[in-house]
């Protein structure tokens, strides 16, 4: 089958505004999206530029907006898109543009670094040597929020983020989520300050975006609702 | 064009596991950096899922000496046993280890980390596969990956991110920094240093079918050849058994683990006959081939080239009573669906998204995918890279992770090895280039110390012909898994090197779209070409001269092992244009070469 592809396009060395192009080529409908863009830029046109590694959804380098909505290019089958009409490929919103479907990533990795994302316990390991206990419950009670991949699609699909880049947004607190609910760690309180201030969980609206974007699903508006929940509460439950 | 200059003590070229855990470690002592062509948290160790192995018998018996013994076997008795001693009896403190970092293994009822069988892994009196991997359902790798991350984050470690590296400066044999270009700007950065650890990972996409992501492009080793230095078991790459059909998508061992099975056209589970106590858990190689020889002897289903993997309920608790399957406390093993569903989320994802198959209730077509390099850059246990064949050091050079060869894995690797090898060594990597770093001078850079990366990069961008770096790179990967795939033959290994021969004399005449600077693809892209091709070339001319088959390397010609001529390593050089082979001893320590049946 004949699929369009209607990508933005932009050169920062050559273009003083982004412009779309049309790229039309035979492609089967199991394709994903990026395979589609690894053959125009194989055989039609090198100068496309895009991210990309794993290739099956799990390194989160190929978010961009696919007929408008946030989705990984590596997930997205032809057969899932109507392909009688032009498909538009975008950049991922609020954050820079780079070239063409790359943008710069920096704010989007500094908000994930302003919620302590990584594991602190001080106390004394156990004597033996051997691992802290966490029974299956309480491993359960975080398992949605191990899954993100650091894509980005749900924070550039948050009309707050898009508004105010200094929002955390919604990827950093599914990572603070991630400790807060953790029984091993112990800087859940720090953490719950961090995200009681104002770049904090109370800038969300509660839109869903996140979660529709969320490559990877999970359930992100619910992870803030527990954030926001164990900030008014003190409960961690 | 002016370039900028770096110096840190220690640079850490790749940011996957091995290179994130040797970054913790050197940067405890030494000014050290992080240099990636991905931002970490996008590499390939996050695309392991099955676990990570280490004998902590959380389960059930289990000892250190049984998974050395199972390594050992499992590499075809290829791989050093005092490296893989070192690796088996160092698993359990890595794996606490990780566990304190806050990675969040799966649990047994009694909060201990939980583990599953695994291919190769065996209770050593009886033969039975034993639950040695731990994991985190089936993204144990990206959990390791996130975890690793997260750690440097806390500790403060400096990244460069997505800067490809492209030269590693030598000073008088001796690693003094590396040159690298900055994707975002096209500038050239040389980054000055006492000590280089190179965990740039493997080189799977040089293969047609392959479980590896665009980034596996074996950059690291390709430096380290175009320097004069050697690689080592090059011929010995691990075509993983299950495969999504033509995508190639890792389907975890963890599936087979778990009870899944294999199963030809003719509803047979096949792996009865050719590894009869351990069956569907048998090495990696063996059930490759045995999935091989079922399509080409007609048994593929509907007489197509893939098989099925079976991991629906109503199968796995057929065979789990057949083989008389138990839980660990000795009740008979029985699954529900929404158990399969808890243990392994991704892959039933990925048969959806990709298949449009719900493992649950049909079984998905695999074929086997390359997957792991055993062989690559040769180091001892410390992880100092080797010059040749008589143990040489080159001063201030390291490597670990899947670009390294120590051997741990021979000519075959074991499932979960892999991570746990990143962590054992990207460990070693990182204290002992810190320690050797903190003893040593910055030696003087050269002025010219930028010309050769520029010089690679400058032919590409220079070269008018008229070939597509796209058509060679198809041609590659055909004749690669045609000719230096599973099995493999003189005529069609010497097909395959005449045909990369070619390929590498068209490269000469490409050209590229792309003339900017910023985030100029088209360039990297050739420039990872030209590295596969390398190795391409290596590869295949290592598999032509070792006529035995071995582990991964499994000849028609020649399909019996002949330890009498061939345990030994396989060293090759690239010097003037021609291809030189060496080879030295495998060391043995307590486990005498025997006949390798599962």
């Amino acid at each position: 089958m004949q699929v369009t592809l209607k990508i933005l396009r932009y050169n920062p060395e050559k273009d003083a505004q982004p412009h779309y192009e049309r790229y039309t080529l035979d492609a089967e409908p199991t394709d994903r999206i990026l395979d589609v863009l690894e053959k125009i830029k194989a055989y039609e046109d090198g100068t496309l530029t895009f991210r990309r590694s794993c290739a099956h959804g799990v390194c989160g380098s190929c978010a961009m907006r696919i007929n408008g909505r946030n989705r990984l290019a590596c997930k997205t089958l032809l057969q899932t898109l109507d392909t009688s009409k032009e498909i538009t490929v975008e950049p991922i919103l609020g954050l820079p543009r780079v070239k063409d479907l790359i943008v710069d990533m920096t704010t989007f990795f500094d908000n994930y670094k302003k919620v302590m994302p990584y594991f602190i316990n001080d106390e004394p390991l156990p004597e033996d040597g051997r691992e802290r206990l966490q029974s299956p419950e309480e491993r359960e009670r975080f398992d949605d929020t191990t899954k993100c991949i650091l894509c980005g699609a749900c924070t550039t699909a948050c009309p707050t983020f898009w508004a105010d880049n200094s929002y955390v947004g919604p990827s950093a607190i599914v990572n603070a989520h991630r400790f807060i609910f953790d029984s091993r760690d112990r800087a859940a309180a720090e953490r719950l300050k961090i995200l009681a201030g104002e770049s904090g969980v109370f800038r969300c609206r509660t839109a869903f975006n996140c979660t529709e974007a969320c490559p990877r699903e999970i359930q992100i508006t619910k992870a803030i609702a527990e954030v926001k929940r164990a900030i008014i509460t003190g409960r961690l439950d | 064009m002016s370039i900028k200059t770096h110096q840190y003590e220690v640079l850490i070229i790749g940011g996957g596991g091995a290179g994130l855990m040797a970054a913790l470690y050197a940067s405890k002592k030494a000014s050290t950096a992080v240099i990636s062509k991905l931002y970490p948290s996008r590499s390939h160790t996050g695309a392991a899922q099955g676990g990570i192995s280490a004998a902590i018998g959380n389960l059930e018996e289990d000892h250190p000496d049984w998974h050395t013994y199972d390594t050992v076997k499992g590499s075809d008795y290829l791989g050093d046993q005092d490296a893989i001693e070192f690796m088996c009896h160092k698993a359990p403190e890595l794996i606490y280890e990780l566990e304190h970092m806050g990675l969040p293994f799966d649990r047994t009822k009694e909060g201990r980390i939980l583990q599953r069988p695994f291919g190769g892994h065996t209770n050593n009196e009886t033969g039975k596969p034993v639950r040695r991997a731990c994991h985190a359902a089936d993204r144990t790798g990206h959990m390791i990956l996130q975890t690793l991350y997260q750690q440097c984050i806390k500790n403060n470690v400096n990244f460069f991110d997505e800067f490809q590296v492209l030269d590693i400066i030598m000073v008088n044999g001796k690693a003094a920094g590396v040159v690298a270009i900055e994707l975002a700007t096209g500038d050239l950065h040389v980054f000055h240093a006492k000590a280089v650890i190179l965990t740039t990972g493997g080189w799977g996409r040089m293969w047609e079918i392959t479980s590896n992501a665009y980034a596996y492009t074996g950059d690291g080793a390709a430096m380290v050849l175009r320097k004069g230095l050697p690689l080592q078991d090059m011929e010995f790459f691990q075509f993983h058994p299950t495969g999504i059909y033509k995508l190639g998508i890792l389907i975890t061992e963890g599936v087979r683990g778990e009870g899944g099975v294999l199963i030809n056209d003719k509803g047979e589970r096949f792996m009865e006959k050719y590894a009869p106590t351990v069956k569907d858990l048998a090495s990696r190689d063996v059930v490759s081939r045995a999935m091989y020889i079922e399509m080409k002897e007609g048994r593929g289903i509907n007489g197509q080239r893939y098989l099925y993997l079976d991991v629906r309920p109503e199968t796995v608790n057929k065979y789990a009573a057949l083989d008389g399957r138990t839980n660990p406390d000795g009740s008979p093993l029985h699954v529900t669906g929404e158990e399969i569903l808890h243990k392994l989320p991704d892959i039933i994802d990925f048969c959806k998204t990709y298949l449009g198959v719900d493992p649950i209730k049909e079984p998905m077509p695999v074929q086997p995918t390359a997957h792991y390099a055993m062989g690559g850059i040769p180091t001892n246990v410390k992880t100092e890279v080797l010059a040749d064949e008589k143990g040489t050091v080159v001063p201030g050079l390291y490597a670990a992770g899947e670009n390294a060869c120590v051997s741990v894995h021979g000519a075959n690797r074991l499932g979960t090895n892999s991570l746990l090898d990143l962590v054992v060594f990207g460990k070693e990597a990182g204290i002992h280039a810190a320690e050797y770093a903190t003893g040593a001078e910055f030696a003087p850079l050269p002025d010219d110390a930028a010309d050769f990366a520029r010089a690679q990069l400058d032919r590409i961008r220079n070269s008018k012909g008229n070939e597509r770096v796209a058509d060679i790179v198809s041609e590659m990967k055909h004749t690669m898994m045609d000719h230096v795939g599973v099995f493999r033959t003189e005529e069609g290994m010497q097909e395959a090197l005449n045909k990369i021969r070619e390929l590498k004399e068209r490269f000469q005449h490409i050209h590229i779209d792309d003339t900017g600077s910023v985030f100029n693809t088209d360039l990297i892209t050739a420039w990872e070409m030209s590295n596969l091709l390398d190795l391409a070339e290596i590869t295949t001319a290592s598999a032509l001269a070792r006529k035995e088959s071995r582990g991964a390397h499994s000849r028609d010609d020649y399909p019996k092992r002949d330890d009498q001529n061939w345990l030994k390593h396989t060293l090759a050089w690239k010097r003037d244009g021609e291809i030189e082979l060496r080879y030295k001893p495998v060391v043995i320590t307590k486990y005498e070469p025997k006949e390798r049946v599962y």
